[in-house]
């Protein structure tokens, strides 16, 4: 293990990160303001990445791909909660779950239906598609830093919408005290919509972003869902600083366990045990956390405040 | 509901029930994955059985060909339950398909058990080849150890001293990377098992594999995964640093996705297969332009297989001259691997894998400009698997 190794795999980890913070920040403020479990959450990623795929391929172009496919999932966001989410914001957590695990299995079939079961490739254009120096002798995926970058001013803005504008500061109330906020005259309806809508894009932003690493396809929400789950229980439901902070400590844990478990275990083991279990704790490792987490912190690290 | 009622639908039920006692057909149950991205290969080895079944003319030994697809939804579980109905419930006389070991394994017991065949189509588990093999089970595949080893003996041949390799963490990864140890003689540098079928994001084990300096680099992904660590690795800048060296990962279901993607890195990449599209058999000839004509793609290794077991089924079924009571008649038919396979004439083993030929493939571009790979050389003549010994049959 070098130090160059190690400086490349916390980019890595740093890049997974970003990815589920854009994924984790619409689940979020959904389950924490509008207190509605929404599983198809990952469905708004996958459809974002198959739009941006099918724009891609139209226009030639992937940032046009990207630009038309983000409104085009707001649209999708907002459709979905006008049409079967909104009705079941008064019905327990159950109906929720059962319900929008519906809608994955809609979305699944229409996407099979509509793009095949291969999936798509989206072509990068040259300049991001190789990889850089970073430092002498350490080439990184040009792609990948880009994507923090993206990442990192996507959740710059955030802050700034979120503390800095009307809209942010209806959104924290809503968070901190949903009932108030209607009291104070609000249309917390539009607001959810509003939300919803917001939360669906920055989903599909994600699916976009990770379609050029994994390929757009059938199920790939599904995949980066519990993840994002992780996170924002992790985090603290309902909170925007909480889903960034955790994210990153997820991305971290889980690429620096794939990338070192191994050697450090076979510190005090022999190879083949270590090799052996190297890969399922790496693979656990990030529920592991939600679990400590759970167990010292149950509201999470960083719970929005005024919650009571 | 009164109880005439319901003793007249009972009786009913039993009526119906008692119908397809008198076989008029040869049942077929086949179980692959339909759904889920990995639906791409299923629907490749659907469309292969069904051409199949057309090239036979819908019948064999006399009777009608009854065909039961089912989804295993790429989990052992479903498939097991899968496997279950098609036994139970439609009484199949044969059970065929599979893509995943750890499904399959999942699943033999429900078919065997019931005294009924079972032919996998593509996974070939170490445990059934070896301790667990039995006597009603044929693979029209390959065993999971063989097609690495092949590609352990190329990159003896081409001087490959450090490897570097990385494979999924399920049944088959485990026997790939098991297969490649075995015929390679020079040293293995680092190795990943990453999780299956969730991890698709390859960013650390590139960069461990990049630090590793190693010579070269062996994968095992199919279906998505494939497509997804190919992109990445082009991303990383390893293509033409470190050479791949891939088993069941390029494949003619990920190559147009590949040449629409801009994938250039791919070409020119080495992989080990029993079967290329090119193998100059009449049936491969027939398979291979079957299927271009007919669904307008190249079939893959998959689809090549899943054309084998319906002939291997056949030739059972002729043998005994459609009487499907009689077994052991069947078995020894199978056994004899005697019909027109796509890669030529080949023997089964005791464990009734294939002793088989594995060549070394490229991938090049046809004279259509589609992405597509060509025989090279033909690394091992008549290979029987690692596990053959252990099997008491």
């Amino acid at each position: 293990m070098t130090w160059t190794l190690l400086l490349e795999q916390s980019l890595n980890g740093f890049q997974l990160g970003i990815v589920l913070f854009l994924m984790a920040a619409g689940l979020t403020l959904v389950f924490g303001i509008m207190d509605m479990v929404n599983l198809a959450h990952g469905s708004l990623y996958m459809i974002g990445a198959l739009l941006c795929a099918t724009f891609t391929e139209w226009t030639g172009s992937f940032l046009l791909g990207v630009l038309l496919a983000l409104p085009a999932v707001l649209v999708v966001g907002i459709l979905v909660e006008v049409v079967a989410l909104r009705t079941l914001y008064k019905r327990d957590h159950l109906d929720q779950v059962l319900a929008s695990f519906g809608l994955i299995l809609f979305f699944n079939e229409l996407a099979r239906i509509v793009w095949g079961p291969e999936g798509m490739a989206i072509p990068l254009p040259a300049w991001l598609d190789g990889s850089i120096e970073i430092l002498p002798g350490v080439p990184y995926p040009t792609y990948r830093l880009m994507v923090i970058v993206v990442g990192l001013a996507v959740a710059a803005a955030l802050y700034w919408l979120v503390v800095k504008t009307r809209t942010g500061m209806l959104i924290r109330a809503g968070a901190s005290n949903r009932t108030m906020v209607g009291a104070l005259g609000v249309n917390i309806g539009l607001l959810f919509t509003l939300i919803f809508g917001f939360g669906a894009a920055l989903a599909g932003l994600a699916g976009m972003i990770a379609a050029p690493i994994v390929q757009a396809n059938i199920g790939m929400g599904e995949s980066i869902l519990i993840p994002a789950f992780v996170v924002i229980v992790v985090g603290g439901i309902g909170s925007i600083r909480g889903a960034f902070i955790a994210a990153l400590i997820v991305g971290l844990i889980d690429t620096m366990g794939r990338s070192f478990l191994d050697v450090l275990l076979g510190t005090f083991m022999s190879a083949n045990a270590a090799e052996t279990a190297a890969p399922a704790l790496s693979a656990m490792a990030i529920y592991i956390l939600m679990a400590v987490v759970l167990f010292f912190r149950p509201q999470g690290l960083f719970p929005p405040q005024g919650r009571g | 509901m009164t109880i005439g009622k319901l003793s007249a639908g009972f009786v009913a039920a039993l009526a119906l029930a008692s119908l397809p006692a008198q076989a008029a057909s040869v049942k077929i149950g086949f179980v692959t994955t339909l759904t889920t991205p990995a639906g791409v290969i299923g629907r490749d080895m659907q469309d292969a059985f069904n051409l199949a079944l057309e090239d036979i003319g819908g019948k064999m030994g006399g009777l009608d060909v009854e065909v039961f697809y089912e989804d295993d939804g790429f989990k052992p579980e479903i498939g097991k339950q899968k496997t279950d109905k098609l036994v139970q419930k439609d009484d199949v006389d044969f059970v065929a398909g599979y893509i995943w070991s750890h499904v399959l394994l999942a699943s033999q017991k429900s078919v065997l058990g019931a005294g009924k065949f079972l032919i996998s189509a593509n996974a070939g588990p170490s445990q059934l080849a070896g301790k667990q093999c039995h006597e009603n089970f044929f693979a029209t595949s390959w065993q999971n150890d063989q097609t690495p080893m092949a590609m352990g003996e190329v990159l003896n041949k081409r001087g490959v001293k450090s490897l570097y390799v990385i494979a999924p963490n399920y049944a088959a990864g485990k026997n790939m990377v098991a297969g490649v140890e075995r015929s390679f003689k020079g040293k293995i540098v680092g190795k990943d098992l990453t999780k299956w079928p969730g991890q698709l994001d390859f960013s650390a084990e590139l960069a461990k594999a990049r630090a590793s300096k190693a010579d070269g680099v062996f994968v095992f992904y199919p279906g998505k995964a494939g497509g997804a660590f190919m992109k990445q690795y082009q991303q990383a800048g390893l293509n033409g640093k470190i050479p791949l060296y891939s088993v069941f990962t390029v494949d003619s279901l990920s190559l147009p996705l590949f040449q629409k993607g801009k994938l250039e890195g791919v070409m020119g990449s080495y992989m080990t297969q029993f079967w290329a599209p090119d193998l100059d058999t009449p049936q491969n000839k027939k398979f291979v332009d079957g299927f271009r004509k007919k669904y307008n793609r190249y079939p893959s290794f998959y689809a090549a297989q899943t054309y084998d077991s319906m002939f291997l089924i056949k030739s059972a079924v002729d043998a005994v001259k459609g009487d499907l009571t009689n077994k052991d008649g069947m078995r020894a038919a199978m056994a004899k691997a005697d019909f027109p396979s796509v890669r030529g004439s080949f023997k089964f083993g005791n464990n009734h894998f294939p002793i088989q030929d594995f060549y070394l493939r490229e991938v090049v571009a046809d004279a259509d400009g589609n992405w597509t790979t060509a025989t090279r050389d033909v690394v091992y003549k008549d290979h029987q698997d690692p596990y053959a010994k252990d099997c008491k049959m």
